[in-house]
């Protein structure tokens, strides 16, 4: 199973004071797979999260992408080998528009940002490549909207168009659903359920009918540690993921 | 041609034609003030490439515009005295070389500067920087070699290939044309990928971070540019009073480039123009009517940051477009 992970996580470890916030996490994202990350507000998946892109050092374990150990690398250093992050609320850059936020992930793909003459507007390379990945994710009409501007849906769109500008090999995204309603969740269900073919995604989502309808894979963490990791219909009838977070859920 | 466009352009205009219809009417103090203009808007577009387009809020772009008066005063000072600085060379007073030794020692020193001052952000940043400005100040001030406290004077305003520097209205047309190019470097740099990589870093570091592009690099490009162009500024500066004092280096320089930028509009390509325009202007006009006229050249600058957060360029252009 290791060698053919896209990532793998591995005895991970990380306190804040007395609590420890992740507790000997371990796991995989296999190629092809929607792995979902369950859990109750406050079991740790952002802290999980921000770990596996880079942004919090973990206390103890490591972390493999691409069977590459990418434990002590910076935040860039592993979007660039390949970890496509989407973030909550964020957008990359809000004054920006949103055509201008993906043409900004495709100059990072190509490599160098330090270009001082050649006008972005005018490089092609750039604003066909962007333009494409806006279509994909439907927001090609608000291409020059500034992303700020735009709905809470439609951020969540851009975000994809983003991650998909990037050569991903295993998407992290966090929370896709929020703040969607019940037509554009159906909407980005059907689009995530593509995605998987592009790069696995490992999938952290409180829409719990969306994590049914994709994940093949679930993994319940519950103060810190994953209390379970199975399909659906073994996570939907485990009882003690019953007891500690699904409830009448399933 | 957008609103923007064409506001630049006519400011760029008044710049130019002020000094000529002075020089025909014989009001030659007025051109000294288009020269002032001209190479404090010099200055702070330096600073509007660091604070602008990468929100690095400099409270030390002083100790760049004192490295640059320096540069001009000492340069100067062995070339007319004839005594050998270290490794043998003799000085110069030839602007082009002093404005090339200005960027380097800038761009070398904006270096170390940033490198250390670039791990922080927010207030940190703008105590080091200013920390940083300070130390230059002091050792300015305790360097007797070179006038000390008093400063030194330049005998002669340097030279200018084929011009008569010495003439208010040719040493303009050097800050002016010096001024344009600049502006026009700044706006390709804004548009370029590393404007793009850097504006996204102010808006949102760690999300830049999460595509691939490390912001640490890019912030101290800025930085060591931002510092270069600010010495040119300096290096003008000692030129336009024929003397260079520490006070180039002092704190207030540091807040009077900030004060500029707010005031005309930071982060636009003519802001540090407007804002220069207006200070020296208000300097000029209150400055005649009462010894007191910082007193309302603050209530002015309460009103933009209360009421006209895009400052001159704000007003006149309307809110920034980034295409």
């Amino acid at each position: 199973m290791a060698e053919n992970a896209v990532l793998e996580i591995n005895g991970l470890e990380k306190s804040f004071g007395a609590l420890k916030a992740t507790d000997n996490v371990s796991l995989t994202l296999r190629p092809g797979e929607i792995h979902a990350l369950i859990g109750p507000n406050g079991a740790g998946k952002s802290t999980l999260i921000h770990q596996i892109c880079g942004t919090l050092k973990q206390d103890k374990g490591t972390i493999h992408l691409g069977g590459q150990d990418v434990s002590s690398l910076s935040v860039a250093d592993r979007a660039r080998l390949g970890l496509g992050r989407t973030f909550q609320i964020s957008s990359l850059a809000g004054e920006f528009s949103a055509l201008r936020n993906v043409m900004l992930a495709v100059q990072a793909q190509q490599g160098s940002s330090f270009h001082f003459f050649k006008p972005v507007l005018k490089d092609k390379s750039l604003t066909e490549a962007a333009m494409e990945r806006l279509s994909r994710v439907g927001l090609a009409d608000r291409a020059h909207v500034p992303a700020a501007e735009l709905s809470h849906g439609e951020k969540r769109q851009l975000e994809i168009a983003i991650a998909l500008a990037l050569d991903v090999r295993a998407f992290l995204l966090d929370e896709p659903m929020a703040g969607m309603g019940p037509e554009g969740s159906k909407t980005l269900t059907r689009f995530l359920d593509g995605l998987r073919r592009e790069a696995p995604i490992l999938l952290v989502e409180h829409d719990m009918d969306a994590v049914y309808a994709l994940a093949d894979r679930i993994s319940v963490l519950v103060y810190g540690r994953i209390i379970a990791t199975g399909t659906v219909d073994q996570i939907r009838n485990d009882p003690t993921v019953r007891t500690a977070y699904l409830g009448d859920h399933a | 041609m957008n609103r923007e466009v064409s506001i630049n352009a006519a400011m760029a205009l008044a710049l130019l034609a002020v000094p000529i219809i002075a020089l025909q009417i014989g009001q030659t103090f007025t051109i000294t003030l288009a020269t002032r203009i001209a190479i404090l808007a010099l200055a702070a577009t330096g600073l509007n490439l660091a604070l602008g387009l990468g929100g690095l809020v400099s409270f030390g772009h002083a100790a760049f515009f004192g490295i640059g008066g320096y540069a001009a005063g000492i340069l100067s000072a062995h070339a007319l005295s004839g005594e050998p600085m270290m490794f043998g060379f003799e000085g110069s007073q030839s602007m082009p070389v002093i404005w090339l030794v200005a960027a380097v020692l800038a761009g070398l020193i904006g270096l170390g500067i940033g490198v250390v001052s670039l791990r922080t952000s927010g207030v940190y940043f703008i105590m080091i920087t200013l920390a940083f400005a300070q130390m230059i100040f002091y050792f300015a001030i305790s360097w007797p070699a070179y006038g000390g406290e008093d400063g030194l004077s330049i005998a002669v305003r340097n030279g200018f290939p084929g011009l008569n520097t010495m003439r208010p209205m040719e040493f303009f047309l050097v800050a002016y044309g010096l001024l344009m190019l600049t502006l026009g470097l700044f706006s390709l740099i804004r548009s370029s990928r590393f404007g793009a990589a850097l504006q996204a870093v102010r808006q949102n570091d760690v999300r830049v971070a999460s595509i691939g592009i490390k912001p640490f690099p890019i912030r101290l490009t800025a930085f060591v540019l931002s510092a270069m162009i600010t010495a040119l500024a300096g290096a003008l500066y000692a030129d336009l009073n024929r003397f260079v004092s520490p006070s180039m280096f002092s704190w207030h320089m540091s807040g009077e480039l900030i004060v500029l930028i707010i005031l005309g509009g930071t982060g636009r390509l003519f802001g540090p123009l407007a804002g220069a325009a207006l200070y020296v202007i208000l300097e000029f006009v209150l400055g005649g009517m009462t010894e007191r006229w910082q007193f309302f050249l603050g209530l002015i600058l309460l009103a933009v940051v209360l009421f006209a957060r895009g400052g001159v360029m704000g007003l006149l252009a309307g809110k920034a477009r980034h295409g």
